[in-house]
């Protein structure tokens, strides 16, 4: 039989709309050009002046930090949550309750002015003696300030999400782990969780991309992060427009780097799950780009069959 | 004669206001094929659920190779069970499910090494050797490094046998082994099931197979309601019901 050859479906919508977005897209570089106030030539001088440069590892630092204490302890709550004990359940729905009930730039301050309210810092026995003690002070920098606001607060996110995805994965695992005599710890760890993270990492990287962001709020408690460091300098040049420019496309850049990551991870977790692969963001611009009209049948989307093996 | 497997006295369980066993009373002999029938509904799916704990009992004695499931009994009472306890009387139980249940991010090798590596803490290479064996059993050795969504059906549920087999069971339950396969897949699970029972490996089966029950059973048992309805033989019991339930079952089944 000789392959159908049909003419592919036409889409003139799509070029008018293309037309339309070229127009506007003139309009607004020309206005990026032309307009003097953007002052250009200091977004390229400041673009990776030292400050900036440090305020973006401090980000990256931030970020990296208050998300792996969030994962982690959102990961233990998320368990504690579904846990048969209802003590552990407890404790974790409380937790939750609290740091997603208040806002996390209250939290910020309230732990950076942790000292007002308990100026020494100690460990002993409960209302017994003390072992070892230390100013609030000396011990909550503003680093550590910002640690335990942001991480604290991701946590409670994180254990939502994390539950979401446990509870996704079909009963039938976890019976049979059981029946196998595995207990509950290590099915959760080697049956539930590998097949969660399918569900899990979508709304992580999420939370990873608004945790990049969000750590432009630590800059009130005077942690020079990449806001901070941008505010540093136009607070003595004045150039408020470009440095602002200048720190946002940091943050387009750190984002748009996380992306491209999240796609990766997406990948390995999705092994044994699908018949293809997700595509990586590279296979996905390809594809965007050359199939402007439709697909032909024979020639279809890229992708990577997930393993060895034919179909059934 | 030697000590039965599975002992069950009158066994009671309910889900709610639901009672769905209703006094089980049956002994199942080490070494016998030992067939579970009759509607859906009847409780024969959570009797067998019962014998490894994944349901707990509300009433009765249930024992597995004489010790008591979920529960010891010391001075008269009863204690239930820590988890570790019921883990460690699982691993002597395999189950193979309706929905075979297979770690899909697992290949199906790894699928079969996960527990006793895990559970029983063998050397890899004592149970890589043990894996390739019992997937060559099941005639699926070509398909070690494959996942389970790439198997078909009858294929992923003789992984499955060929996974609760690894952890070297005293007694194996099936749950509607075949019940979730296209007709065409039946055959091929049943073949490794029979090959099973010649090896003298005690079975309890869940089925509506009843061609399978009469060839290769030693025993068969009707339920309906919770209760056991009538036992015997299955030759005699499929031939020749005594009860009016049974025989009204049987008429409606294809043999």
């Amino acid at each position: 039989m000789s392959p159908i050859k049909a003419v592919p479906l036409r889409h003139p919508g799509r070029w008018l709309t293309v037309a339309a977005i070229l127009v506007l897209a003139a309009m607004f570089a020309n206005a990026l050009v032309s307009n003097t106030l953007f002052q250009w030539d200091v977004v390229g001088q400041y673009f990776t002046a030292e400050t900036i440069l440090k305020g973006v590892a401090q980000t990256l630092y931030l970020t990296l930090v208050a998300m792996a204490v969030g994962i982690v302890l959102g990961g233990i709550l998320a368990v504690m949550r579904l846990s048969p004990s209802p003590v552990l359940s407890t404790v974790s729905w409380v937790y939750i309750w609290f740091f997603r009930g208040t806002p996390v730039l209250v939290q910020l301050i309230f732990w950076f002015n942790l000292a007002a309210l308990f100026p020494e810092l100690s460990i002993g026995v409960p209302f017994g003696p003390t072992f070892f003690s230390v100013e609030t002070n000396a011990a909550i920098t503003p680093f550590v300030a910002a640690i335990l606001g942001l991480g604290l607060n991701e946590a409670a996110y994180m254990a939502e999400i994390s539950r979401a995805g446990i509870q996704s994965v079909n009963d039938g695992q976890v019976e049979a782990a059981h029946a196998l005599g595995m207990r509950r710890l290590l099915t959760m760890r080697r049956i539930v969780l590998p097949q969660a993270m399918r569900m899990i990492i979508p709304p992580a990287g999420n939370e990873t991309i608004g945790m990049l962001k969000t750590t432009s709020l630590v800059s009130i408690v005077t942690l020079p992060e990449l806001l901070y460091s941008a505010q540093s300098i136009y607070s003595r040049t004045f150039q408020t427009i470009p440095l602002l420019i200048v720190a946002s496309l940091w943050y387009l850049i750190l984002t748009s780097v996380l992306t491209v990551g999240q796609y990766y991870i997406e990948r390995h977790f999705a092994k044994g799950n699908a018949r293809t692969m997700p595509p990586t963001a590279w296979q996905r611009l390809r594809r965007n780009f050359f199939t402007f009209h439709s697909p032909r049948p024979e020639a279809p989307a890229p992708s990577v069959t997930s393993s060895s093996g034919g179909i059934r | 004669m030697t000590a039965p497997m599975v002992k069950s006295e009158q066994v009671h369980k309910s889900f709610g206001h639901l009672q769905v066993l209703n006094g089980i009373e049956l002994e199942v002999a080490t070494g016998e094929v030992f067939c579970l029938v009759g509607p859906s509904g009847s409780g024969k799916s959570t009797f067998l659920r019962c014998i490894n704990h994944l349901e707990r009992i509300d009433a009765g004695r249930l024992s597995v190779d004489g010790e008591l499931i979920g529960y010891r009994e010391h001075g008269g009472k009863l204690y239930e069970l820590h988890e570790r306890e019921v883990a460690r009387k699982r691993r002597e139980i395999g189950m193979v499910f309706q929905t075979f249940n297979l770690f899909p991010h697992m290949t199906a090798l790894a699928n079969i090494m996960e527990a006793p590596i895990r559970v029983k803490r063998e050397s890899a290479a004592v149970v890589r050797e043990r894996a390739d064996r019992l997937l060559d059993r099941v005639g699926l050795t070509h398909k070690a490094d494959v996942y389970p969504n790439q198997l078909s059906g009858g294929q992923q549920q003789r992984v499955a046998i060929a996974r609760a087999l690894a952890m070297e069971p005293k007694l194996m339950l099936f749950d509607e082994p075949t019940s979730a396969l296209d007709p065409e897949l039946v055959g091929e699970v049943l073949d490794v099931m029979r090959q099973l029972a010649d090896d003298g490996m005690t079975m309890i089966v869940v089925t509506h197979e009843m061609g399978f029950a009469r060839e290769v059973g030693d025993n068969l048992v009707f339920m309906d309601g919770g209760v056991v309805i009538e036992s015997g033989h299955p030759r005699d019991v499929l031939a020749n019901p005594q009860h009016e339930r049974t025989k009204s079952f049987l008429s409606k089944v294809l043999m």
